[in-house]
């Protein structure tokens, strides 16, 4: 049944009972034209792009727990295209676009809501570097706006601005950036998918690629072999570990990311901040919690949590910029488990293997990536041609050095 | 009205009376109360207002597990909203508000949502608000989000303090109830260093809730010998009010410890909460267990509580829930509840799920006149904001009972939330109808309620044995466990999910999810647990579905038609009770956020009135504003135009200085710098490059020869620490052969530059005539130890950022001020000007030279016009991968100087680089403007920036094209170096 | 987390820096830097790598388990590459 104020209407004097699964539970079939590894957002989104506007025949998403268990579903639910650099923004600008027109192309509210997204800056040489990036946004047609202390202040007057050790001297601000209702985006692109024909297999892990003189012929899953034409991986968090399957290494490491909520409370911020002299960033979700993240913990880690150091660091940069949360509670804190690339950046890239694509090293920015990636990546392949805006996110761009490093910091992947 | 104090009874102290108010009303409690307590006894029904259908509700629990009554305490700058009744001690004064309803709690006109709420199902707003689009931030969202929130936080200053504090033991005990304290009597006793947190504000978990007995006694006489033993035992330590929140790594646990109740306003200077970070060999996990509710129609009016809690309030307190109680049970502890209440008075009648129970039951019904109903159920409950009938049910026959409360008892699930924080999952226990813990976190044990295992004798012998057997790892020798006599049997009892009934049945109480809502996830596939929980928000309220996610996941499984086992369970997550952001972050706020480092020559600066500005850590003086002066750049043309004409002093001490010294030194210092340095002769000075070993340059400074082994380089204060550990890496990893050894010893040294025409008159003054100052003697990139008057050892070079004769002189950090104050002195003849770091951007931006804005970390040697450093004779970190192909290709921008064409134009710091006539889009962006300053030998703003092809353009002009102030300034492309271009001036 | 530092016994991970694999050994051959420079294994499991203990300033090698956090073996860098 197709979602709207007349469906809900009709089954709110009908018990309810009219609605159907959002999604089938279907047993995979023998072979697939294309066989999609990882049913998170990434993985979900480019079986719904694939089948939405390519003719590629039969595609399968596998995943090896639930739809949307990895972190399309942990994460900090933000969305923005605030990049400095070419091959980034761009994409995540054609990302932006694909969110501003998400819940009517797939028929379920996701709640993209675009209140704003501001970087504070607390030095002049910061402050450069925001205007750097500010200029490099409006050159590609992306909104940016660049506030004066003053400006913030009356934007959001209950930041500490007269007691601070790092004073807020301006900021960059992006208004159509925002944040999206995370596990609707999993559960939209998988319905939507699966109404264009998508298999959604759940509870089904990849644990081998059949490869036959460098072409991959299919999968080893739980569920025994699945025969594919194409195999795209898109399993954020473990890529190296499938890329592994293929006899390759990546220039990634596993980084756990701790995010956190408070209770729920009225509303008491309505934008995302992201604070300038420590990490950390803030917003409210629909339901009132206080949604925090701050930096990964800086080891690697397939444990989907993390340590007290770094929970700390993140509420004292919470007090430092917001004092009245001093009295505001925490509720819930997880940890997902990030690709952290070399430079910081993401690779939508064939592999050497024919057939075989690989979509990963998201660092801890894929959530807001999502529509564009599975947009660039059905594009990848169905044509076996990188999409216009993702042409520089390639696996070869490590040996050749057009790096795409935003923060400067160089192959550590922890301090991206 | 259902409440009340019963005449006696409870542990509550009946002397002291405490007044309270709620929503305004003044009432009276006594010191041992809870709030919740406290307004039960004034018989207050209806203390919140529901998540979603905004209805009514009243107390439900008696601790952590609370779902309802949740209040807002205190007011102004000290409203702390969401607040558990049922945790909070009581304490006289305490104001404490209801939140989630307006106008009032008892008319809220969001009570609305209840008569729509055929419509407000789980998940609707996934199905709906999406067209118009543009409505969805204009008017939906607004909506959605201002019904949505429970408490109103204050949004003003948290006026209180916190700390952070470090404990360390053998065992830490959680909890300290009859298993907890047994396990730190047996390890205490050993002379293990134990540590017990308890979380409520009283020791002794469900001994002081219950009418146990342990050796033929009320157990309070145990618990008192107990707690009295444990207080006299040296290497035990018992902390109440503290919450073990989280399990992390290594025997890491975080705790926060209330040092004063709830809604009281420590003493000033005290601190409201703490965060302990115990680091535990062991530890014993004796949480107890939380009851399980019953799912029946109209199971959330005020007035049905869990049957534990209504022992608490009776036992603990002396307050009855109500005159007249229905006990609703699956389970003997049901029992319990009706026959504590009838032997207060209370009337009760008992309807059992089961058909058949134990005939000692049926006979003690008998004996105190306790109605019974077996094979029963409750299928609707009546009343207007609280409970007046039930209406039950039998296989035979439909019947309205009149009553003002209702206990449930349906089993128990054990408080394992800390045995899953390490991701591990529990699983089904069907022979004690409970999850139980599997795997535990390293070092953890368990013992009590917690194991599934509910009675007293269990408790007391677990606990013994697990305190001893920690001790004993610990490498102590614990006593024998002696056996007492006790109390309870074994509770018998078979758990129901649901009962059917008319009408909404709540599972999650506080996010009013229903069981028609887990229906209608299973009829639309959110099946796994996950799901289920993420779909309906079942166990996502600030209770985190203590009472409510093991029935809506057993409501799921026989949807499913599988069991419990195989639907499995979400993991909990830290903290296991929500922790206040001011106690994590403990004193780490507004000026004591990070630390403030401070050069020994500060006092001076701020005696000369100098702004400052934070670097990194450092606060440096920007800039030394004089009487008279309007506007900072006035005071920086003038800091500038005193050093380029006489002489000026600017403190450089935050500069990283790393002593490296060793045979190898010098091929330490070859393969870490981009640029030769073996070279370099004793006694000179060089610049030098460092770059990553990914080929982009890390950092600049220059290194010093001081000995023949001997070397000093400095590094930019941003990258001090990191040069440090790179250095480390490189000599530990790389080549731990070589003797090299080396150390920092930034915080040890006070650096001044002096610098202009006059420095070295003005130095030959200060240190006197003895020192050769000639240019023979100590020519440009000279350097020298000196030995000063007294003995002091000081440190000179020949170096400039400014690019005029310059010297920087280092003296030991203890007598950086006296040695700055004596160059003052003494400079008074020469005009001597403090400048600071603004003057010193000005200055090096005008000389060309390179510093953070452009080592950006992505910028390589030949970007910068380096090239030239990066040696062919050698091996070096960086070398390599420098070489890349799109890191040596033709179109990489390069650094050039700018000048507006206008004077007067300006130009700003992030512009990007247009060409002239073309359309500003990213297909025409050249380039980027990295640092701008207004340049008084210039008479303008001038600049550097990278820019393609930029040094053979020199003499064209580009636009700078600033969009986001609205700036498109043409530029002229010009020389990096504005002032001296051939170094003269340097050379004096 | 604590770390056991041979030196100074076990300490809180505040008191360390991490650096990532430690299997890995800077190549002689130009044709391997980038592979050393950002190719990883990245295992599920054991993994060897370095931290460096900012207070006594010595790098050490680190065998951790990445899916538990589990400390195995701890060695001090410098003396197991003078000993290879």
């Amino acid at each position: 049944m197709r979602y709207s104020l007349a469906s809900v209407l009709l089954n709110a004097v009908s018990g309810q009972s009219r609605w159907s699964p959002a999604w089938r539970s279907p047993e995979p079939a023998a072979h697939y034209d294309v066989v999609i590894v990882g049913g998170g957002g990434h993985g979900l989104a480019t079986a719904h792009y694939l089948a939405k506007h390519h003719n590629v025949g039969r595609i399968a998403v596998l995943e090896k727990g639930y739809v949307g268990s990895g972190n399309v579903g942990r994460n900090t639910t933000i969305i923005r295209s605030n990049y400095l650099l070419p091959g980034n923004t761009a994409f995540y600008e054609l990302s932006l676009k694909l969110w501003e027109g998400l819940e009517q192309d797939i028929n379920f509210n996701a709640m993209v809501s675009q209140r704003g997204v501001l970087n504070l800056c607390h030095t002049d040489g910061q402050r450069d570097a925001y205007v750097r990036r500010g200029n490099a946004m409006r050159l590609n047609g992306v909104d940016a706006e660049l506030l004066d202390a003053d400006q913030v202040r009356a934007f959001v007057p209950f930041f500490n601005f007269d007691n601070a050790r790092f004073p807020i001297k301006g900021g960059l601000l992006q208004k159509r950036g925002g944040t999206v209702r995370h596990d609707a985006v999993a559960w939209g692109y998988a319905r939507a998918a699966d109404r264009r024909g998508v298999d959604i297999i759940q509870h089904c892990e990849v644990t081998g690629l059949r490869i036959d003189k460098g072409v991959v012929t299919g999968v080893e899953t739980t569920k025994g072999f699945i025969g594919a034409g194409k195999v795209a991986l898109a399993g954020a968090g473990h890529s190296s570990r499938l890329a592994a399957m293929a006899g390759m290494r990546l220039p990634i490491e596993s980084h756990v990311l701790q995010a956190f909520v408070s209770e729920a409370l009225k509303p008491m911020i309505d934008t995302v901040v992201t604070f300038g002299a420590g990490h950390f960033y803030v917003s409210q979700s629909d339901k009132g919690g206080l949604v925090f993240g701050g930096d990964i913990d800086g080891y690697n880690s397939y444990a989907q949590r993390g340590n007290l150091p770094v929970v700390e660091d993140v509420m004292e940069s919470a007090m430092a910029l917001w004092p009245a949360l001093g009295r505001v509670r925490l509720l819930r804190s997880w940890g997902g488990v990030m690709d952290m690339s070399m430079d910081g950046s993401p690779i939508i890239d064939k592999m050497p293997v024919d057939n075989l694509y690989l979509n990963a090293g998201w660092c801890y920015g894929g959530f807001k990536a999502t529509p564009g990636s599975g947009f660039c990546f059905a594009h990848l392949i169905a044509t076996d041609q990188p999409h216009a805006v993702a042409d520089r996110l390639r696996l070869d761009r490590f040996a050749h050095g057009a790096l795409i490093d935003e923060k400067g910091v160089g192959a550590q992947p922890n301090l991206h | 009205m259902s409440g009340f104090r019963l005449a006696r009874g409870g542990r509550v102290d009946r002397s002291a009376r405490l007044d309270f108010s709620f929503d305004g009303q003044r009432l009276q409690g006594f010191a041992g109360d809870s709030l919740a307590s406290a307004l039960l006894a004034n018989g207050v029904d209806l203390v919140g207002r529901s998540f979603k259908y905004h209805r009514p509700r009243g107390l439900f629990g008696a601790g952590a597990e609370e779902p309802n009554a949740l209040v807002t305490l205190g007011t102004g700058d000290r409203t702390e909203p969401n607040i558990r009744a049922t945790t909070v001690e009581l304490s006289a004064q305490l104001q404490a508000t209801s939140q989630n309803r307006w106008p009032s709690l008892s008319f809220d006109m969001m009570g609305i949502n209840n008569v729509l709420s055929d419509v407000l199902a789980a998940g609707f707003y996934y199905k709906t608000f999406m067209w118009p689009a543009a409505l969805w931030e204009k008017l939906y969202e607004p909506l959605i989000r201002r019904a949505a929130g429970l408490g109103k936080a204050a949004n003003l200053p948290d006026p209180d303090r916190y700390e952070q504090a470090n404990l360390f033991c053998d065992l830490l005990v959680i909890g300290s109830g009859p298993a907890g304290l047994n396990a730190a009597l047996a390890a205490g006793r050993a002379g293990a260093r134990v540590i017990v947190c308890e979380d409520d504000f009283v020791f002794g978990g469900r001994l002081v809730s219950e009418q146990y007995e342990i050796g033929k006694a009320p157990a309070s006489q145990w618990l008192a010998a107990c707690l009295a033993e444990l207080a006299a035992l040296p290497s035990v330590r018992m902390m109440a009010r503290a919450t073990v929140f989280g399990v992390y790594d290594t025997g890491n646990y975080g705790v926060v410890q209330r040092l004063v109740p709830e809604g009281v306003v420590p003493e000033p200077l005290h601190a409201r909460q703490c965060l302990w970070r115990i680091v535990a060999r062991q530890s014993l996990l004796a949480s107890g267990a939380i009851e399980r509710p019953m799912v029946f129609a109209g199971n959330d009016r005020p007035g049905v509580m869990l049957g534990s809690a209504v022992r608490t309030y009776l036992n603990r307190y002396g307050v009855a829930a109500g005159k007249s109680l229905v006990v609703h049970c699956s389970h003997d502890e049901g029992w319990t509840t009706a026959f504590e209440a009838r032997a207060a008075g209370i009337e009760a009648c008992v309807v059992e799920t089961r058909d058949t129970v134990h005939a000692d039951l049926i006979a003690k019904a008998h004996q105190l006149a306790v109605r019974v109903v077996l094979g029963g159920r409750i299928i609707a409950t009546s009343g207007s904001q609280g409970l007046t009938r039930v209406t039950i049910e039998t296989d035979r026959y439909q019947e309205h009972i009149e009553c003002d409360g209702v206990a449930v008892s349906n089993g128990w699930n054990p408080t394992l939330h800390l045995t899953c924080h390490h991701n591990n999952k529990p699983v089904w226990d069907g022979r004690r109808d409970c999850f139980v813990p599997q795997h535990l976190p390293p070092g953890m044990r368990i013992a009590g309620a917690v194991t599934g295992a509910f009675s007293l004798k269990e408790a007391l012998a677990q606990g013994w044995h697990e305190g001893a057997a920690a001790a004993e790892d610990c490498g102590f020798t614990a006593g024998a466990f002696e056996a007492r006599p006790c109390s309870d049997d074994p509770q018998e009892g078979r758990s129901v999910w649901s009962v059917a009934g008319k009408g909404k049945a709540f599972i999650d109480l506080q996010h009013d999810v229903t069981s028609d809502d887990v229906a209608l996830a299973h009829r639309e596939g959110y099946r796994s647990v996950e799901h289920l929980k993420r779909y309906t928000t079942l166990g996502m309220g600030t209770d985190q579905g203590k009472t409510s996610n093991v029935t809506g996941l057993a409501v799921m499984a026989g949807l499913c038609g599988t069991s419990i086992a195989e639907v499995g369970t979400t993991v909990f997550r830290p903290p296991y009770t929500p922790v206040a952001i001011g106690a994590l972050a403990g004193a780490h706020r507004d000026g004591h956020f990070r630390p403030t480092r401070l050069s020994a020559a500060h006092q001076w600066a701020v005696e000369q009135g100098a702004v400052f500005v934070e670097t990194g850590l450092w606060l440096r003086a920007q800039y030394f504003p004089q009487t008279g002066e309007t506007h900072w750049r006035e005071t920086v043309d003038r800091e500038v135009l005193a050093v380029r004409s006489g002489v000026g002093l600017c403190d450089v001490s935050t500069l990283g200085k790393i002593e490296v010294q060793g045979r190898d030194a010098a091929a330490f210092l070859d393969f870490v710098y981009s640029n030769l340095i073996s070279t370099l002769p004793v006694g000179r000075t060089r610049y030098g490059l460092m770059l990553r070993e990914d080929g982009f340059v890390m950092d600049d400074g220059t290194v010093a020869r001081l000995g023949e082994q001997h070397f000093l380089v400095s590094t930019t204060t941003a990258q001090a620490v990191l040069v440090m550990n790179h250095l480390d890496f490189c000599h530990q990893v790389h080549h731990p052969e070589w003797d090299v050894r080396m150390v920092s010893v930034t915080e040890r040294w006070t650096q001044l530059a002096i610098a202009g025409p006059q420095s070295r008159a003005l130095l030959q003054r200060a240190l006197g005539q003895a020192v050769d100052l000639s240019d023979e003697s100590m020519p440009y990139l000279a350097c020298r130890e000196l030995t000063l008057a007294e003995g002091l050892t000081a440190r000179l070079f020949r170096v400039s950022f400014s690019g005029e004769l310059a010297y920087e002189l280092a003296v030991p950090a203890d007598f950086g001020d006296a040695v700055v104050w004596h160059l003052a002195q003494v400079g008074r003849d020469f005009g001597l000007t403090p400048y600071g770091t603004e003057a010193m951007g000005v200055m090096r931006i005008e000389k060309g030279h390179v510093a953070g804005n452009e080592l950006n970390g992505t910028t390589t040697a030949r970007d910068l016009g380096l090239e030239k450093m990066m040696s062919r004779k050698k091996d070096f970190i960086g070398r390599v991968m420098a070489l890349r192909p799109a890191l040596v290709a033709d179109d990489r921008p390069q650094l050039v100087g700018f000048r507006p064409v206008d004077p007067d134009a300006r130009i700003t710091a992030g512009a990007h680089f247009l060409p002239l006539g073309k359309p500003a889009t990213i297909d025409h962006d050249q380039g980027y403007m990295t640092s701008v300053a207004y340049s008084p030998h210039c008479g303008c703003l001038i600049g550097l920036g990278l820019l393609q092809h930029g040094p053979q353009r020199i003499g064209e002009q580009v636009r700078a094209y600033d969009a986001l102030r609205g700036l498109d300034t043409v530029v002229d492309i010009v020389s990096p170096v504005f002032v001296d271009p051939k170094g003269e001036r340097l050379h004096g | 987390m604590r770390l056991p530092c041979p030196y100074c016994g076990e300490r809180d991970s505040r008191e360390f820096t991490y650096r990532g694999d430690a299997t890995l050994t800077r190549p002689a051959v130009e044709s391997e830097m980038a592979d050393y420079v950002y190719q990883r294994d990245n295992p599920l499991g054991w993994h060897k790598e370095y931290w460096l203990h900012t207070v006594c300033r010595t790098w050490l090698a680190v065998e951790r388990d990445t899916r538990t956090h589990a400390l195995g073996p701890v060695s001090i860098a410098r003396c197991e590459r003078v000993g290879s």
